[in-house]
């Protein structure tokens, strides 16, 4: 039988292995259990914070579950109004060329009502980061269809499940802005499982250091759960994700910059 | 300061002008009538020399959210549309309001409702003073009556917008932005390359970061916040009426009018007197705030009062509540881009004088 030793011996510097995101505030989040939001919120704050960007660092919250991203990330922030993240980047991004700009959106506020305004700024090339998170559902307004709901999904307003002849099809907008030349880099990940947090991370971060280079806008999709929108617990959503959204919206890389134009330059000191 | 004289159409001039008082961000879509702006700006390649950034937004709801994200970063940016545009910018705009953020915005108004025409008309008049989107707010409202206050108010415009964290609209017409005239302009000015502390320009430790945002959930801090807004409203109504008297003093029968209608008036005034009839004008400068205290003044002096405006007689309600029925007060105008003449300005005061 081993020593019995209290907790208070392993509390040492030799034996952190994790610890709270210096990013993240105290503000309590406000998602439901299980939602993927806080987990994208987690690997974007300690990305900014590892890449030193702290004070580079201009943020763009959306209008949706993630309104109040603002209260959770310790850096400068602007809410937009619906759909409108890109066009606020646009201009934060052309009147402060040495920031790093970025938009965090759902899939309503970035493929439904602000489809245009996400279209044409990656179209334009314009040198920020779009985040999307798609879990084919409007969780705030209560669990309402989405342009990603999948066919056969349900919503409240799709009770009897996506019609797609009455309702129409899901959009693929990562797969559309992946086309467009103004993208660099494009790629879908998702965060339910540890290995697709660090996948998703790793994205991410190429993501935020080609911010540097000023080449085209990048696009990270990252499919996400609704465990209260989709009225499942945690597990069953994330399963039934696994099982239904990913078909639809595979994960990996869409557009990679070729290997001699995504040279980062070691230019942070 | 050696002013530069120049021969230019009403909307080149409030291009140029946005290039001298050192703007740091335009961001517009075509519309009839004031596409001259953006083509101007355009053409000039501000970029190159002051670093002023120009973009052709891909619609007006986008053009008015640039200029959100601009403003929210402390620099000095604009927009211009003419009135289906600016009803799309809408949006963007009470949330300028609510974020109380510095911007300007020029309206180039033609007639309307829905597509209307592309003549000159003054048909957004509530919407531009009575605040035009959601919400309990107000702009800050100038109205140019010549090319030379079309490039004077880009200034004037933005030291209000920063004062004040409030937008600014500069409401204007078709027939301002086409018609040329001589315009003295001011020497370029450098950008600022200093900011307001409330602007999100990146953390840094020294200081608490910077949210800019017109969302609150809690109604008691919500209320506090209309409060606030109120309170800078009565202030800018305190201390920023602006308006101008042409042969008031004997006046008999006062005409209010602004922009173009006030041009026509003025001559309407002249022939009046040519025929011993005492008018007068009052042209307010600025329609929020609205120069009610003068009106009142005039009520108590003057026989009629008349609201002369190309628009169904939008004006004449704010008119009404200064004479607040202490004098008889008509709406004279026209409407769908038509223009008045001062012969019939000048019938329609007799028709009242006789009481036709």
């Amino acid at each position: 039988m081993t020593e019995v030793t209290g907790i208070k011996d392993y509390i040492k510097p030799e034996n952190l292995v994790y610890s709270k995101t210096r990013l993240m505030t105290d503000n309590i989040l406000h998602y439901c259990p299980g939602c993927g939001h806080s987990t994208a919120h987690r690997i974007l704050a300690e990305i900014i914070d590892e890449e030193g960007l702290q004070q580079d660092a201009i943020g763009v919250s959306p209008v949706g579950c993630s309104v109040f991203l603002y209260n959770y990330l310790d850096i400068d922030w602007q809410e937009a109004a619906h759909g409108r993240a890109p066009a606020l980047a646009t201009a934060i991004k052309r009147l402060n060329p040495g920031k790093v700009v970025f938009t965090y959106q759902g899939d309503g506020d970035l493929a439904a009502i602000g489809t245009s305004e996400t279209i044409h700024s990656c179209n334009r090339g314009e040198n920020f980061l779009i985040i999307f998170i798609n879990n084919g559902i409007y969780g705030m307004t209560g669990g309402q269809m989405a342009p990603t709901t999948i066919p056969g999904m349900k919503s409240s307003t799709s009770p009897y499940g996506r019609d797609t002849g009455q309702m129409g099809y899901p959009l693929k907008i990562t797969d559309i802005v992946a086309t467009l030349p103004g993208t660099y880099y494009v790629s879908r990940q998702s965060v339910h499982t540890a290995l697709n947090v660090r996948r998703a991370k790793r994205a991410l971060r190429k993501a935020v250091q080609y911010q540097s280079l000023n080449r085209g806008t990048c696009f990270v999709e990252i499919v996400s759960n609704c465990p209260a929108g989709w009225k499942m617990t945690p597990v069953e959503a994330n399963r039934w994700m696994e099982e239904n959204m990913l078909p639809y919206y595979p994960l990996g890389d869409l557009k990679v910059p070729s290997a001699e134009t995504s040279v980062i330059p070691d230019n942070k000191e | 300061m050696e002013r530069e004289l120049r021969l230019m159409k009403g909307n080149e001039a409030i291009a140029e002008a946005a290039i001298r008082a050192g703007t740091d961000g335009y961001f517009g879509y075509p519309i009839t009538p004031q596409s001259e702006i953006v083509e101007y700006l355009m053409e000039a390649k501000p970029y190159e020399t002051t670093g002023m950034v120009v973009l052709q937004a891909e619609s007006e709801i986008a053009a008015i959210n640039m200029v959100y994200g601009g403003a929210g970063c402390g620099k000095k940016v604009m927009t211009t549309s003419s009135s289906p545009g600016i009803s799309l910018m809408q949006e963007g705009i009470t949330y300028i309001a609510g974020a109380e953020l510095p911007c300007l915005i020029d309206n180039i108004v033609r007639g309307g409702p829905g597509l209307g025409t592309i003549q000159p008309a003054q048909s957004d008049y509530f919407q531009s003073v009575k605040g035009g989107g959601h919400g309990d707010y107000h702009l800050i409202v100038l109205a140019p009556a010549s090319v030379q206050e079309m490039a004077d108010f880009v200034e004037l415009g933005f030291d209000l917008a920063f004062r004040y964290r409030n937008p600014v609209m500069i409401l204007s017409d078709g027939a301002i932005g086409q018609m040329m005239e001589k315009v003295y302009l001011n020497p370029q000015k450098e950008r600022s390359g200093t900011v307001p502390e409330w602007a999100t320009t990146g953390k840094p430790p020294d200081r608490e970061r910077n949210i800019i945002t017109s969302l609150e959930l809690d109604s008691a801090k919500q209320e506090l916040f209309n409060l606030k807004l109120i309170a800078k409203y009565d202030e800018i109504k305190e201390k920023e009426v602006r308006f101008e008297e042409f042969q008031c003093e004997d006046a008999e029968y006062l005409f209010v009018a602004y922009g173009t209608s006030a041009r026509v008036c003025q001559k309407a005034v002249q022939l009046a007197r040519n025929e011993g009839i005492r008018a007068g004008l009052l042209r307010p400068v600025t329609l929020f705030p609205f120069p009610e205290k003068q009106i009142e003044r005039f009520a108590e002096k003057v026989k009629i009062i008349f609201s002369v405006e190309m628009s169904a007689g939008q004006m004449k309600e704010d008119v009404m509540l200064a004479a607040a029925g202490r004098v008889p007060v008509f709406h004279f105008g026209r409407m769908g881009g038509m223009v008045p003449t001062p012969e019939e300005v000048l019938d329609f005061l007799k028709s009242k004088i006789t009481g036709d």
